[in-house]
């Protein structure tokens, strides 16, 4: 058990959570998005894993790991608007269209990876470039604390920023006000003269470019080329943190976190032989309880009005 | 051009664009673009060898299909075919390893634990379902993940065989693996076993007092309820069904095709069995020819991955405008539109 505290209090510990909290955070806020305008994206592991495919090449070819980024979010955009398009305009059923992104997504960067480079594996013979890291002036000379927060990819301090951008524009923003209302009661949006469709178009395009930050970060940050299903579940780990989260950013960024340290803590504890397969379940299953809770209290809430009503 | 034909002409079209998109793929990478695409489209029936090889991908499909199917037409949307098809693998698996039995009552009693497993295991996300509304697809999908984790430690941890060289189990017994039909193929028995369960599956959803009811409670829950189904058991029964087919799918599938369990990575069939579900239009006898369907374009494009430049990956694409066309209720509806005018007229 000492070896255990060994390792989890350590700034190495600390700045790892970060580090792997980054890409769920984002692809948590972007199904939080869509979630409030009352579509659940579960595409969202296949829009990181094109993100981050795109972000490679588009890096390795233009030179510069920024154009990189740029063509990783835009494509993690565009593929949540073809996902739009087919479910809004075609009316796809949403969880399909989903379950198409994602199996798109896997064989397609395979398949596009294998055309540029030639190897089906990972992108090794691409030069693609990653994204700095900051070092934060004044903080990263704090004991302890600089350690942990500074020196790290430019993303994962974007990521921290994205949380705060995301609950002003859900509280505060007009935008924001269309998204709730859509998702709460699209009959009485529509009544006041909400576009549920364009608006729900919009959710689902900023839960692309969110996903898209994700994916970007995945293989110009975390890693620095591309591997085939690098995401590892990382999206559907997003899905979870949100619905843990009960679809508030406050929550849904804890929730993250809460994931985050469980992945960081199934890499540190393969060096003391605790299986990392068991340990990498424990968002799914703490997904499930949550969700069970939730559920029984409400029907129980529900349960208790009829009688007070009878 | 009648309209109860409608559905069959649409699925004709979206296989046709979707086959189009993938003769456009092929031009695009191909340096031998026509001598691919006939590779692609008449490889699987070239040789006895490659006929063989769809009829063994189609069978885990028509089973996953066939569970998914039910699901779907209980309108309850849950996708946890894929970590039950897995899990109840690995639980076969184990039983072919370890048991001792005669090579009757081995793949039987390794099947039907597979099965038993795989229902238990899925009556969870029914359960919570049918007792307190908790969504079925994100429970279901969360279960995906937790299976594919514990499976993948037993493989890792009590499964393992130290002496080969990629991460597999130990052989099994030979009394476990299921017989060959044909020689010169691996067509197994799981074949006439899916067979059956189709029919059974029919005649259960179609011809029975319990499938009547499955049917009503996908149609209109509420109604069902007010007409005196009891629709949280319905929903309890489609998913310990669903959860049997899937898992015994997964169980025949390791014993059919394999000597020792290898999949470090979830298969995917439980997902294929979505698409198979929708193309079938969520009919059992439809199963048996969407999982050929799409088990053709598979070792088509294997095929075509072998013996031409074009990978075989490029069939995952051609897939997913699949799934996007076929459950796209607007797609075509205004030809649908004009069909019923025209009747209407000539009604009139």
């Amino acid at each position: 058990m000492s070896s255990l505290f060994d390792v989890i209090f350590t700034t190495e510990f600390a700045f790892s959570v970060l580090r792997v909290t980054t890409p769920i955070l984002f692809a948590a806020l972007g199904a939080l998005i869509s979630n409030r305008a009352g579509i659940i994206n579960i595409g969202l592991e296949g829009i990181m894993l094109v993100a981050a495919l795109t972000g490679v090449i588009a890096s390795a070819y233009t030179g510069s790991a920024w154009l990189g980024l740029t063509g990783a979010v835009m494509a993690g955009t565009l593929i949540a608007g073809v996902l739009a398009f087919f479910t809004l305009k075609f009316k796809t059923h949403i969880i399909l269209g989903g379950v198409a992104i994602n199996m798109f997504a896997s064989g397609g960067t395979v398949f596009i990876l294998y055309l540029l480079s030639g190897d089906k594996g990972s992108s090794t013979s691409l030069p693609s470039k990653v994204l700095p890291t900051l070092d934060i002036p004044l903080l990263k000379d704090i004991p302890v604390l600089g350690p942990i927060l500074s020196g790290h990819n430019v993303l994962t301090y974007m990521s921290i920023l994205a949380v705060f951008v995301v609950y002003y524009l859900l509280k505060r923003t007009p935008l924001g006000l269309r998204i709730r209302s859509v998702g709460e009661n699209p009959q009485a949006a529509q009544s006041v003269g909400v576009s549920v469709v364009k608006v729900q178009y919009t959710a689902l395009l900023l839960s692309g470019f969110f996903a898209g930050l994700g994916g970007a970060y995945m293989s110009m940050g975390y890693l620095s080329l591309f591997t085939r299903d690098m995401i590892a579940g990382r999206g559907w780990i997003a899905i979870a943190a949100e619905s843990m989260g009960r679809s508030t950013t406050v929550g849904t960024t804890l929730t993250s976190l809460l994931f985050g340290t469980a992945d960081a803590l199934a890499n540190a504890l393969q060096v003391l032989k605790i299986p990392a397969e068991l340990i990498g379940t424990l968002p799914y299953v703490t997904t499930v309880i949550g969700l069970v809770i939730y559920a029984v209290s409400e029907s129980r809430m529900r349960g208790k009005k009829l009688k007070e009503k009878g | 051009m009648k309209v109860k034909y409608f559905e069959v002409v649409r699925t004709a079209a979206v296989i046709l664009i979707a086959l189009f998109l993938a003769f456009i793929i092929i031009s695009l990478v191909s340096e031998q673009p026509l001598e691919s695409i006939r590779i692609f489209l008449w490889e699987p029936l070239n040789t006895k060898g490659h006929i063989g090889n769809v009829i063994e991908m189609a069978i885990p499909l028509m089973f996953t299909g066939l569970a998914v199917s039910l699901l779907f037409k209980a309108n309850l949307f849950n996708l946890g075919a894929e970590g039950l098809f897995y899990f109840s693998g690995v639980i076969a698996a184990t039983l072919a390893i370890h048991l001792t039995l005669n090579s009757f009552m081995h793949p039987f009693v390794a099947i039907l634990a597979g099965s038993l497993v795989g229902a238990l295991l899925s009556a969870i996300p029914g359960i919570l379902k049918a007792k307190w509304n908790v969504n079925e697809l994100v429970s279901s999908l969360m279960f995906n993940n937790i299976l594919f984790g514990i499976g993948l430690y037993i493989l890792n941890y009590k499964l393992r065989d130290a002496q080969a060289f990629a991460a597999v189990s130990f052989k099994f017994e030979q009394t476990a693996m299921l017989t060959k039909l044909l020689p010169g193929t691996r067509i197994h028995t799981g074949l006439i076993i899916v067979l059956v369960l189709i029919v059974a599956a029919h005649f259960f959803l179609y011809k029975t007092k319990w499938g009547y009811e499955i049917r009503m409670t996908g149609a209109n829950r509420e109604f069902a309820q007010y007409s005196g189904m009891k629709t949280a058991k319905v929903i309890i029964l489609v998913h310990l069904i669903a959860g049997f087919i899937a898992g015994m799918g997964g169980s025949v599938e390791v014993l059919g095709m394999y000597s020792r369990f290898q999949w470090s990575a979830l298969p995917g069939y439980g997902l294929d069995g979505a698409l198979v579900a929708m193309l079938a239009k969520n009919n059992p006898f439809s199963v048996i020819g969407a999982a050929l369907f799409l088990a053709y374009i598979r070792i088509g494009a294997d095929q075509m991955a072998r013996f031409s430049d074009v990978p075989a990956e490029m069939i995952s694409i051609v897939q997913a405008i699949i799934i996007l066309l076929i459950s796209a209720e607007q797609f075509l509806k205004f030809w649908k539109n004009r069909m019923l005018l025209k009747e209407a007229q000539r009604n009139v």
